[in-house]
């Protein structure tokens, strides 16, 4: 090999995120094992500093562009995106979870770590350039949530989100493998840049290349839960703990989104024609399952799972757009989708207490009358999630509606809309008990609302807020970075 | 003489064999090995496609599969166990506790 | 700049005061919150109108770029001309008086500042409906507003039939909204930016033969928006319900503003509509069918407040008429005059119902002239505007839309003039059986306090003068060019006559032959109680539309699912959704081994599509 074999410190900086999750990472298992039987939320407060540490190295890498170790790894304006926003989940998921965990009496060390791993994956995901490293990505992001699906030992539920995890997704990313080794036997190659040009020559035979696509799509459509593969999310997020419930409705799809954007946009871009309608019905079945399914729930995770199904289906309407509009508004969504679906369970995990005895919807009844300042962030949350204006949910829709109608998707995104006023039904119940039934004995010795919560409440809300009222403040830069592969 | 289209041949075979070890088998356990037969079908994709394209890519990739299977299984089990502890079965057919 | 911003800001602050620390404030403080913001911003509203006068051509005032998106920019801007100027008056001059009154209804009920706090809100999304300069914020205002009415509604969240009616409220409000966003994104389509100003430049442009289809579908879209929100056939079910809210928003929202702002974006839309004749017919039918139709239903009522609901529907279908027939400024005149009467009709009603300790029931009323002179004298003054007695101000705006409606097609104006006269019926019907005769009632009826009677006092002025002194159509002149309908004597002396016709009626069958209503009734037994009833169209949507579809589902699935989906399906009950919703649920077994199989079928299918598309080449 020749010298220019060692990296130079330009690449090593654009991976500056990765190594630094991991070291401060592995820093938290060790102070785990020599902090003993002390308290840990110092711990937390270690790693909320090392996802900040991350993401100023992220947004710092944005600076300089570029490639790194051999093409492997990109750092643009889009990995940018992804990178920051699976590193806010964390911080959020972390601030979500200090308070359940010392109440469930399992706060350790970790825990953060394994939140620390799993965002390295989804990090990785966002800007990894290549097939071998994307998998890598997958792979480090998902072994890291089948243990955190099931951290709760003891707990029944959470043994069988945690089974039903793994198995599945073991299950299902097997084939995206599969699909990746195809799509090198037929490329000759792992990069995403050199299998567009390969393909883009058409000597591949078509049926090949397009069975290697499909079972790479079977692998991301099971991580971002989209139709038909989201039969595990609703039973994996209700068994979980809600914090966990929470970072895994948000961070993995977001990351799995972007990957699946970059290598359809980017590598099977010659193959639009037979990609383009295979996500057109998988948007509209994972919309009209999520929507439809979410109405009969009457435990609010399980509605939430149903309903984070259905966001995910409105994301695919914009990937399926298959333009920089569509881009843009994948990020967008997925953006605001993030806040408030973590907002949302971090007042779940709040209402939830020890042991998760109030998960019901109508546990929420007279809230209004008891509290509320968690009230009105649930309000705003849920409003959000709607699509009601001044929200950064509205400006999500509008921007994923926008898309389709721009590449004449014209029934798939009326009937986006007409499954967005569906969705309205089922988080109204919600309100409706909020505000309209009387205090009930779940509401009887309600917990205060503890800091690290209530700093992650307000984050989750105001951020919807603003998303709503200044939706440039992301959309600009989305805007500028959606043009992939062209 | 053994072609490319050979290995294909046994992946596949391995692939399907997998698939339906998932599909039929109620031993968790046993679905777990199943999995494992699918990512050995991959792994002997990659190595024969490396051979094929006459790079060293596939047989790197193999590795990184092999390792990455390992850390799968152990967590795998890792759940089951814990699973078993609280539940006291392995069969996929008694866990559904949470569904609809 | 004239800051029109602080127009919707001061009642948003007064929301955020009251609804934040309103449990820990006296009730004097909340008061002084709530009504003190709302006068705030009808100052301001004088002052910058006094600042803009004449007005003649629109004022924008753009704060920042809301979301630019490709070639499409959407400002958050504020827009102010005539029209806008004629709503926000109304809109804040009337809310002020009501905010007042409610502070004296609302005195005794729990939840006080819950109420306020939601009562500013609504201002606020009122307001910036009104001042929108887009139709991106318009439709923000629009959710606000249905938003704020449906929590109103739910007001007294105990009663069973308030939170129904709050849901059903909501709920037939998406059908509305959900037409609305269509338009929207039409319009976007169509002319690339959702401004009003650019919109309808574009839209004058444009060469008749080439845009004419979709500016009429575009329309069509809109109405459907404007037929939710302002209760017209067929989603007018949900407004009589809605008096399940407390009185004052029965007539803040319920009458004088939300439900005419269906009316305000149909005339905001003006050169849109002007474009699409198909799209004019349908609003002037609507607007006639809704108008009679309701307007019978009110004939034979006996709730109080149920009358004068039903008589909103009917009035809000003249204002449709007014715009479907091209006289957009008479629409608006009669959003005005209605404004006045009705706001005052159902303040007066609630003074009505609060002097007889909650009663409703016009039966169980009677001789309350002498206990509440006050009130009776106002809801007098109410009723003859609303029969379009002259010179009150009803007689101006009808009289305006009739005109119009003549020179469109005569026999829509002779329907006017008949819903003209049963209008007059059906509401002296309830001052005749409310305030003469005997009380036939248990409580003991008194007068409302000041803070009530002043501003029905006010109300009472404004319709007494209202439409004499505000010739609303003359003012919109250079927004709303006003077409056709010379003013011709004889047609405005037949439509008074009628109105006339109709207290006379109601005089003769509730004062004088008080046996003619019951004989009437058993004689055409059939006919009143096919009224009673409101034509049975709740039932007629439950048979039609949520009961079959529930059988039709639960019998397919019955024969062709097991048993667990039957059950679940009669656990979730209702509507196709949850049945649907009953099935799609079911793939999510929790068994481990058939989600196995969904992921294996899902593979399959997804490399079928791969397969079939790929062959299509």
């Amino acid at each position: 090999m020749p010298a220019n074999f060692m990296p130079s410190a330009a690449e090593y900086f654009r991976f500056a995120p990765e190594i630094i999750l991991t070291i401060v990472g592995t820093l938290v298992m060790i102070l785990e094992a020599m902090t003993g039987d002390r308290d840990k939320s110092s711990l937390g407060y270690v790693s909320l500093l090392g996802l900040a540490a991350a993401m100023a190295a992220a947004v710092a890498a944005n600076n300089d562009p570029g490639l790194a170790f051999q093409s492997m790894i990109i750092v643009d304006g889009f990995a940018t995106f992804f990178r920051v926003l699976v590193l806010g989940v964390g911080m959020l998921t972390i601030l979500v979870s200090t308070n359940y965990l010392s109440e469930a009496k399992a706060n350790s060390g970790d825990f953060y770590a394994l939140i620390l791993f799993s965002v390295v994956g989804q990090s990785l995901m966002a800007c990894a350039n290549e097939l071998i490293m994307i998998f890598i990505g997958i792979e480090i992001s998902s072994i890291a949530s089948y243990i955190l699906a099931g951290y709760l030992r003891d707990d029944r539920r959470n043994n069988e989100s945690a089974l039903k995890y793994f198995l599945m997704g073991s299950f299902a990313t097997a084939f995206l493998l599969y699909g990746v080794a195809w799509i090198y036997g037929l490329t000759g190659s792992t990069n995403l840049g050199e299998i567009r040009t390969v393909l883009s020559h058409g000597t591949a035979p078509t049926a090949m290349v397009g069975i290697s696509a499909a079972l790479m799509l079977v692998g991301l459509a099971f991580k971002v839960s989209a139709a038909p593969f989201q039969v595990w999310a609703p039973d994996v997020y209700q068994g979980s703990s809600a914090p966990i419930s929470a970072f895994m409705s948000a961070g993995p799809k977001a990351a799995a989104f972007a990957v699946m954007v970059r290598v359809f946009y980017t590598s099977f871009d010659s193959i639009s024609n037979q990609w383009e309608p295979v996500f057109w019905i998988m948007s509209l079945a994972t919309m009209v399952i999520g929507n439809f399914a979410a109405l009969q729930q009457r435990n609010i995770k399980r509605m939430l799972a149903y309903s984070s199904i259905a966001h995910a289906g409105y994301v695919m309407v914009a990937v399926t757009s298959h333009s920089a509009v569509g881009t843009a508004a994948v990020m967008f969504y997925l953006a605001s989708y993030c806040l408030m679906n973590i907002g949302a369970f971090a007042v779940v995990t709040w209402m939830a207490r020890d042991g998760e005895k109030f998960v019901e919807v109508d546990d929420f009844s007279g809230l209004a009358q008891k509290q509320p300042f968690v009230t009105a962030i649930l309000t705003v949350l849920i409003l959000s999630l709607v699509g009601v204006p001044l929200t950064g949910g509205f400006f999500g829709k509008f921007l994923v509606f926008k898309a389709a109608i721009d590449s004449h998707l014209m029934w798939l995104a009326i009937l986006g809309l007409l499954n967005s006023a569906v969705a309205a039904y089922y988080y109204l119940r919600v309100l409706v008990v909020m505000y309209f039934r009387e205090p009930g004995a779940s509401t009887v010795n309600l917990p205060p609302v503890a800091g690290t919560l209530r700093v992650a409440m307000l984050v989750t809300t105001l951020g919807t807020i603003a998303l709503g009222i200044f939706p440039g403040l992301i959309l600009g830069f989305a805007t500028q970075s959606s043009t992939l592969g062209k | 003489m053994i072609t490319i289209n050979h290995y294909m041949a046994v992946s596949a075979a391995l692939l399907l064999i997998g698939t339906v070890g998932v599909m039929t088998r109620r031993n968790i356990v046993v679905i777990l090995m199943s999995i494992e037969l699918i990512l050995n079908a991959v792994n002997v994709n990659l190595i024969a496609f490396s051979k094929y394209h006459n790079q060293v890519t596939g047989q790197v990739f193999a590795i990184f599969v092999i390792a990455v299977a390992v850390a799968e299984a152990a967590v795998g089990l890792g759940v089951l166990i814990a699973m078993f502890r609280n539940k006291g079965t392995v069969q996929a057919d008694e866990v559904d506790l949470l569904k609809w | 700049m004239h800051s029109l911003w602080l127009i919707p800001i001061f009642p948003l602050v007064g929301f955020l005061i009251n609804g934040m620390l309103g449990r820990r404030f006296s009730k004097t403080v909340i008061n002084t919150v709530a009504v003190g913001s709302v006068v705030l911003s009808f100052l301001w509203v004088l002052k910058a109108l006094s600042a803009l006068a004449p007005l003649n051509e629109t004022y924008v005032e753009h704060y920042f770029t809301w979301i630019s998106s490709g070639t499409l920019d959407i400002g958050f801007d504020f827009a102010i001309d005539r029209l806008t100027m004629v709503m926000l008056l109304v809109v804040t001059g009337i809310g002020s008086l009501i905010h007042v009154y409610a502070t004296g209804y609302m005195a005794h009920e729990g939840g006080y500042y819950r109420f306020f706090a939601y009562l500013n809100l609504f201002m606020f999304f009122m307001l910036t409906l009104v001042l929108a300069a887009n139709y991106v914020l318009l439709f923000v205002g629009w959710e606000g507003v249905g938003l704020c009415s449906y929590l109103l509604i739910g007001f007294y969240f105990l009663k069973k039939s308030a939170s129904d009616a709050g849901k059903k409220a909501f709920i037939v409000n998406r059908i509305g909204d959900f037409g609305f966003s269509l338009a929207m994104f039409l319009i976007v389509i169509s002319f690339g930016t959702l401004d009003f100003q650019k919109v309808f430049a574009k839209a004058s442009t444009i060469s008749p033969e080439v845009q004419y289809g979709s500016i009429t579908t575009i329309c069509l879209l809109l109405l459907v928006g404007a037929i939710g929100k302002s209760a017209q056939i067929p989603l007018y079910v949900w407004l009589p319900d809605a008096m399940e809210g407390p009185t004052p928003v029965s007539a803040l929202i319920h009458a004088a503003t939300m439900v005419t702002a269906g009316v305000y974006m149909i005339a905001r839309s003006a050169t849109l509509f002007e474009r699409a004749p198909i799209a004019m017919d349908v609003v002037a039918y609507i607007g006639l069918a809704t108008a009679v139709m309701a307007a019978t239903i009110g004939l034979v009522q006996n709730d109080i407040k149920k009358v004068y609901a039903y008589s909103t529907v009917s009035q809000l279908g003249y204002m449709f008429l007014g715009c479907g027939v091209g006289a957009f400024s008479a629409g608006i005149w009669h959003v005005v005059t209605h404004a006045f009467f009705k706001a005052l009709l159902f303040l007066g009603a609630g003074s009505v119902i609060h002097a007889c300790a909650g009663e409703q029931d016009m039966q169980k009323m009677g001789g309350l002239m002498k206990k509440i002179p006050i009130t009776f004298a106002v809801l007098f003054i109410a009723a003859m505007a609303i029969a379009g007695v002259p010179p009150l101000s009803g007689h101006y705006s009808k009289d305006a839309i009739l005109m119009a409606a003549h020179a469109r097609a005569p026999w829509m104006y002779w329907v006017g003039v008949v819903t003209a006269g049963m209008t007059a019926f059906y509401v002296f019907r309830s001052i005749f059986l409310t305030f003469f005769g005997e009380y036939r009632g248990k409580a003991h009826p008194h007068e409302s306090p000041a803070v009530m009677w002043v501003p029905l006092a006010v109300l009472a002025v404004l319709s007494l003068i209202g439409g004499y002194a505000f010739n609303i159509p003359e003012f919109l002149s250079p927004v709303l060019p006003m077409h056709g309908g010379v003013h011709d004597e004889s047609l405005a002396t037949i439509a008074t006559a009628a109105g006339l016709a109709g207290i006379l009626l109601a005089a003769i069958c509730y004062l004088f032959v008080p046996s003619i209503p019951g004989a009437l009734a058993s004689a055409f037994a059939p006919i009143y109680q096919t009224l009673y009833d409101k034509y049975y169209v709740d039932e007629l949507y439950n048979v039609s539309i949520v009961k079959p579809i529930a059988n039709g589902s639960r019998e397919i699935l019955w024969k062709g699912a097991d048993v667990g989906v039957f059950d679940a399906l009669v656990n979730g009950a209702g509507t196709t959704s949850m049945a649907l919703g009953g099935l799609l649920r079911k793939m999510q077994s929790g068994n481990l081994r058939t989600y196995a199989s969904w992921v294996l079928i899902g593979i399959l299918l997804v490399m079928g599509g791969f397969a079939v598309y790929g062959g299509a080449k």
